[in-house]
């Protein structure tokens, strides 16, 4: 059965419903599989990483699967797409597989295909230089950014998506292909905090944010929006009802209660917040999600905003290299980022990272509590000389 | 593991099925590229196509410069849809504003999910991208494919869309990006009759389940992720297309705690697999990894000198609960006092497996933060079984659902519902009794809510009777 080139297809307006399939769910995973995972599906036994990008997964029969690795755009053309087939078709019997994190896997099962295949791999470039497949993205480095839309295709975001990615891959292009950092650093990306990405459990995350309360739509936002929908979207009861000059029904909001979140223009397109300077960047660090050794952790706000400096964002970039070349330096082998800022307490996280630090980072929202410090166990650094000289002037050095 | 679909498989042959000649997919020579402009002006986003990564910018480009070099009435949306897009994209850079509108209900007849509307709001200046709808498409579960499927839908999308994917969205879709409203059905139908699949979740809806690439080519998956995530989202359909739900619910599937597709931060039940017997030790094999032959970590820290491997210092020293020891040169396991989180395992994979007695602990309630903060999912089941059917695990997700489409608020998350009654509410719901493994301390405030049936005599006194022993 061929694809319909007819401009409506097998779709007929006039009888909807005809020859109608729903309901038919994905197709099921076991015809995608490669030979070799079929024959050894539920019996591996172990793995190694042979090169940074390329593993080698070993079967209780004996049999291996080499996968290669490589890091992709999540956002492609068909184009593209049909490059990965081809490569799928030359060397990997018809088969190709993603991960979570937006890289590419092709697996074969012959050693001396392998290194056919990273050639081939390696060698395919677009024609303004940039590898198409560059492999890597494997233990402890720096593996794919996983992201959100951002201006591509996105309503709400304070940020773009791709092209911060692409910057900050750009940037850490040697991490990727190589693992020489403490531990695998995971770095996530999302361009406002409905977070499509959720981003709140990596090692590095970058957030997009408003700085700026919402705009409101006078004109419209009563015809436009449920305005009781759009005052209790609001976490802070930040707005409340009102009347224009005109007496049009509109709503008003507390501008020192906003803090930003954007809730109210999801529920209400009459108050839009993205504006070009209140617009940019938070980064956050120490999250993860695996439970090895400690458990699962949230990412912390460790820079309260920086710029939106389209299109590749130095200041994020910046940051970025500072805090992953801090953590290289002084980590111990196996320890994450957020593992590293604990044991050697978050003042000396700013220290050695060298970032400022201001009353932004400490948190005053809900259950704000919890991350204030009730004990005199502290280590000294610059930041808490500068509040003992505050409080006395008169200290010595 | 048995091919046991749920329904009869089509066969696709991507030969039968294609909408494009070979000329008509290699039409653009190098040298064009290099020489080709889009029709707008994007200095921004070219600077995008320097340097090492993988440029969407450039892969762009080569997709415009592809459509436009196919014959009239070979694309059914404007084929100058993606450089209207890329300069759209470059004003953006300039106004630091994005330009899409908010929202816009279409979708598919009888479906409440998989489309999302999206229109410019600047439909003059980018005509193309006027209309630039979402579709999100189920994805097999843990995203292997074969190329005759991904090569029939890039035609598909190519004639009927733009061209623009994701491969994958966060969530796990396959994710179409960009085509008109007329299109929908027919695309959709496509889809399905051709394609042999179907659309995946948006709005309050189940969204599209997503798994670990479990026992396909981990040794560490614990249950089979795929097969019951292709049951789950086989059997939830009717929850994933029609939007019943107070707001987005999420099911994801990690094999082991290791926790490869985040459900314990991202999903509304994360089905985490674990087990309830001792580790497996070969002890061959840690010697193997103490004499230096084998690469500790699977050999994920090959890119520096950390000296040679020390199972004390690396291993042992690390178990955040000690509870391993070498005892005359043999490695033991206190595996009662095991927390099964992962470390020796994953730092000698030779040497140490799961147990075999296996199953999932079940976690409720992550979300991203909005709006009470983000959450992370709370262990409520400690252990239960994950065979097919999964009939004790679909009973547990039906009290869920019962519970949540009854209680919670609109656009309130599980995890949020769950927050605002309090967990011990919740553990009436799944009728299970509170334990100590489902937090991390017990309260320090003695602010308990006693019912009245919990206290001897009930709540209702009489005042009088206790005025008889105080005086006012």
């Amino acid at each position: 059965m061929a694809l319909s080139t007819d401009k409506l297809g097998r779709f007929n307006p006039e009888k909807p419903l005809e020859n109608r399939i729903t309901d038919i769910g994905p197709r099921h995973f076991w015809q995608t599989f490669p030979e070799v995972i079929q024959k050894n599906y539920g019996k591996w036994a172990y793995h190694d990483i042979l090169e940074p990008g390329v593993l080698v997964h070993v079967s209780e029969t004996g049999d291996k699967v080499f996968t290669v690795r490589c890091g992709g755009m999540r956002f492609m053309t068909v184009q593209l797409l049909r490059e990965i087939c081809e490569i799928a078709d030359k060397h990997c019997d018809g088969f190709v597989r993603f991960t979570t994190r937006n890289n590419i896997e092709f697996l074969v099962t012959n050693p001396e295909k392998l290194g056919a295949l990273k050639q081939d791999l390696w060698s395919r470039k677009f024609v303004s230089g940039s590898y198409k497949f560059p492999i890597g993205g494997t233990g402890a480095g720096v593996t794919n950014i996983v992201h959100t839309q951002g201006f591509i295709h996105c309503h709400t975001p304070a940020t773009d998506a791709s092209s911060m990615v692409k910057a900050i891959m750009d940037e850490l292009f040697g991490h990727f292909t190589s693992m020489d950092l403490p531990a695998q650093v995971r770095v996530s990306m999302a361009c406002c905090l409905n977070m499509c990405g959720a981003v709140h459990c990596s090692d590095i995350a970058l957030l997009g944010y408003h700085r700026k309360p919402p705009v409101i739509d006078h004109e419209v936002i009563g015809k436009v929006c449920e305005l009781p929908m759009a005052i209790a979207a609001c976490p802070t009861a930040a707005i409340s009802p009102a009347k224009t000059e005109d007496g049009l029904k509109t709503v008003k909001i507390k501008e020192e209660r906003c803090m930003f979140c954007g809730n109210c223009y999801t529920m209400c397109p009459a108050l839009p917040l993205a504006d070009k300077e209140g617009d940019g960047v938070v980064v956050l660090a120490g999250g993860k999600l695996s439970n090895r050794i400690s458990m699962p952790k949230f990412s912390k706000v460790v820079v309260p905003f920086l710029p939106n400096n389209f299109p590749r964002f130095p200041e994020v970039v910046g940051t970025v290299r500072q805090i992953i070349e801090a953590y290289a330096a002084d980590a111990n082998k196996y320890e994450r980022i957020g593992d590293w800022a604990a044991r050697i307490g978050w003042e000396k996280f700013f220290e050695k990272c060298n970032l400022p630090f201001s009353d932004h980072l400490i948190d005053d929202y809900r259950l704000a509590y919890d991350t204030w410090r009730t004990s005199t166990q502290f280590k000294y650094t610059d930041l808490a000389w500068a509040v003992s000289r505050a409080a006395d002037p008169g200290l010595d050095d | 593991m048995a091919f046991e679909p749920k329904r009869p498989q089509k066969k696709i042959n991507y030969e039968e099925i294609r909408l494009y000649s070979d000329a008509e997919l290699n039409s653009t020579t190098e040298e064009e590229l290099k020489n080709f402009k889009i029709k707008h002006d994007i200095p921004m986003c070219e600077d995008l196509e320097k340097g090492p990564w993988p440029s969407f910018v450039a892969d762009a480009k080569q997709g415009a410069l592809h459509r436009r070099k196919l014959a009239d009435g070979r694309v059914l949306i404007p084929r100058d849809v993606i450089e209207d897009l890329l300069g759209q994209l470059e004003l953006s850079f300039v106004h630091g504003e994005t330009h899409w509108k908010h929202g816009g209900i279409v979708g598919v007849f009888g479906y409440g999910g998989g489309v999302i509307g999206r229109y410019s709001d600047l439909q003059e200046e980018y005509p193309a991208i006027a209309h630039f709808h979402t579709v999100r498409v189920n994805q097999p579960a843990s995203k292997f494919y074969d190329t005759d499927f991904l090569k029939g839908l890039a035609d598909l999308w190519e004639y009927r869309g733009s061209g623009l994917l994701n491969l994958h969205g966060s969530t796990g879709d396959l994710v179409l990006l960009g085509t008109i409203t007329d299109q929908l059905e027919p695309l959709f139908q496509e889809m399905a009759h051709v394609l042999d699949t179907d659309l995946g979740g948006s709005g309050s809806n189940l969204r599209t389940p997503s798994c670990c690439i479990g026992k396909a080519r981990c040794e560490y998956a614990c249950y089979d992720t795929q097969a019951m995530c292709y049951e789950m989202t086989m059997h939830y359909q009717d929850e994933l297309h029609r939007p019943a739900f107070p707001y987005k619910f999420k099911f994801k599937f990690d094999g082991c705690p290791n926790g490869c597709v985040a459900s314990i931060a991202r999903s509304d039940i994360a089905f985490i697999g674990t087990w309830r017997d001792d580790i497996r030790i070969d002890q061959n094999a840690v010697q193997g990894y103490i004499a230096g032959e084998y690469a500790p970590n699977a050999g994920a820290h090959k890119g520096r000198d950390w000296g040679k491997f020390d199972i004390q210092k690396e291993v042992i020293d690390l178990c955040p609960t000690g509870c391993m020891s070498l005892e005359g040169g043999k490695l033991v396991i206190d595996n009662a006092n095991c927390t099964r989180c992962m470390h020796c395992i994953n730092t000698m994979p030779r040497a140490l497996r799961p147990g075999t007695d296996t199953g999932i602990s079940m976690l409720f309630g992550a979300k991203a933060p909005i709006l009470e903060g983000a959450q992370m999912s709370t262990l409520v089941i400690p252990f239960i079984k994950a065979e097919p059917p999964y009939d004790n695990i679909k009973e547990v997700i039906e009290k869920v659902f019962e519970w949540w489409m009854e209680e919670g608020k609109n656009r309130e998350r599980l995890g949020e519902t769950v927050q605002r009654v309090g967990l011990p509410k919740f553990l009436e719901i799944l009728e299970v009794p509170a334990a100590p493994q489902m937090v991390k301390e017990p309260r320090s405030n003695p602010y308990i809510f006693w019912k009245e049936e919990d206290v001897p005599g009930g709540f209702q006194r009489d005042i009088n009777e206790f005025r008889k022993r105080h005086k006012r």
